[in-house]
């Protein structure tokens, strides 16, 4: 059977490559520090040896639209090309060809509609941003073959943070029985709280530091039963219109399972949005572990769970003077 | 309520090189054309019949106004990332990165605290 070597969570951000690509005196301030955490992070995945990356995240209108949108759509192809004429504009991504894995695609896709898990899939799918950011910042040789998964996070009404949970569980069981000797990792990305195209977008911080201190904490503690009876799609709206990309987060710590804490948990306050960088060893040996560690001490990441009464979330708090 | 065939504009302006350029250049031309040749179209050779705009969404694409689009159910995704294409450069080298995005969230300000009109359909 396969083995799950890692499970990373984290928030995907387009301006990473632009920023960390560019000439130096062309370069933010801010992507010396965003560069060094996201080179370590990284290195966490490195450590897991995976061979197969099953991938999850969202289409933002490139491919996917109002006429025909899938609230679940699983990729299965041979290769995937990725990155559209938009995000080349706005972000300066470069394009990607990526290997697919077909086999497995269509063993998940089997599993998962014999789970009750009704998805679409595609025989023509090109790879949005969700998905390339993370090859990007943690595979950007983009030398493994991928099971792409799209989620609705941008469609109301969408499917509930229960039903995005119960699909992270659903995979882990599918990725679990999948009969390859394959190391295969899983890779998600989503949001923190998010603005876009609101009034709160591109502010100092992210729209709701105190949401994120408490998404975090959920998140690298496993603790799916506070989430659920938290996280609405009404309270995702209130911490930012784009929030709702956090279930996709939820659904990687669905993969990881219920209770588990993570073994790499970081953060970075980058002006408008916080990005986060977590990562779950579901059979930590010892190079993990060491990777993990070493990382950290580049990152300045925590080698566990970060709580939402940690300091660094002082300043957000009400009559905070900072 | 067409909102979805003002999504549409949005989306389908914003995919391709050509249209980004005529819709910055001349918005209201830009709409009478993509009306008729790209709005009524499901495929090559499938008109859908009924999808036209109100006289409001009409005048709110032509004039370029974002604010009333948001007002009215545009998708907030498709609304930002078209008129960063239309403004985002200019607005860049006059006044620094991400000026132009500040400046919509300032006049999106009066909606701060309040529950956002919905994108949903």
């Amino acid at each position: 059977m396969a083995e799950l070597t890692a499970v990373l969570a984290s928030t995907h951000h387009p301006f990473y490559y632009k920023a960390t690509t560019s000439p130096e005196e062309q370069r933010p301030p801010y992507a010396g520090a965003w560069q060094r955490k996201v080179e370590a992070y990284r290195a966490t995945l490195t450590a897991a040896e995976p061979d197969i990356l099953v991938m999850v995240g969202a289409d933002h209108f490139h491919q996917l639209w109002l006429d025909n949108y899938p609230q679940f759509l699983i990729g299965q192809q041979e290769v995937y090309d990725a990155t559209f004429y938009n995000e080349e504009r706005e972000f300066g991504i470069p394009t990607f060809r990526l290997d697919g894995e077909v086999e497995f695609s269509r063993f998940m896709h089997r599993e998962l509609m014999g789970a009750d898990f009704d998805f679409a899939v595609s025989h023509e799918l090109k790879i949005d941003h969700s998905i390339i950011c993370p090859i990007i910042t943690v595979r950007p040789d983009a030398d493994l073959p991928i099971v792409p998964i799209y989620t609705n996070i941008f469609v109301p009404p969408l499917p509930s943070p229960k039903r995005f949970y119960d699909l992270g569980r659903a995979i882990r069981r599918v990725i679990d029985a999948y009969p390859t000797d394959k190391k295969v990792a899983a890779i998600g990305t989503g949001h923190l709280s998010l603005e876009l195209g609101g009034p709160r977008q591109f502010g100092e911080h992210g729209p709701d530091p105190l949401f994120d201190a408490a998404a975090i904490e959920w998140l690298s503690t496993g603790n799916a039963e506070t989430i659920l009876a938290n996280v609405t799609h009404e309270t995702m709206s209130q911490a930012g219109n784009a929030t709702h990309g956090f279930m996709d987060l939820l659904l990687m710590m669905g993969i990881a399972g219920e209770g588990e804490h993570a073994d790499y948990v970081d953060q970075l306050d980058l002006f408008h949005t916080r990005e986060m960088y977590m990562t779950w060893y579901p059979n930590r040996n010892q190079q993990q572990k060491e990777a993990a560690e070493r990382a950290a001490r580049v990152s300045g990441a925590s080698l566990g769970p970060i709580y939402a009464h940690d300091p660094v979330w002082d300043q957000f708090r009400e009559g905070a003077t900072a | 309520m067409s909102i979805y065939f003002v999504n549409k504009f949005l989306y389908t302006i914003d995919r391709s090189p050509e249209w980004v350029a005529a819709y910055k250049n001349d918005p209201r031309g830009s709409v009478d054309r993509w009306e008729e040749e790209v709005g009524q179209w499901l495929q090559p050779a499938e008109r859908t019949t009924w999808l036209s705009f109100t006289p409001d969404e009409r005048e709110a694409l032509a004039t370029h106004d974002y604010v009333w689009l948001f007002e009215h159910g545009a998708h907030f995704f498709l609304n930002l990332t078209l008129f960063i294409a239309l403004y985002d450069e200019e607005y860049a080298e006059r006044s620094g990165p991400l000026s132009f995005q500040r400046e919509m969230a300032d006049k999106l300000s009066p909606w701060l605290g309040q529950e956002y009109p919905s994108v949903g359909l």
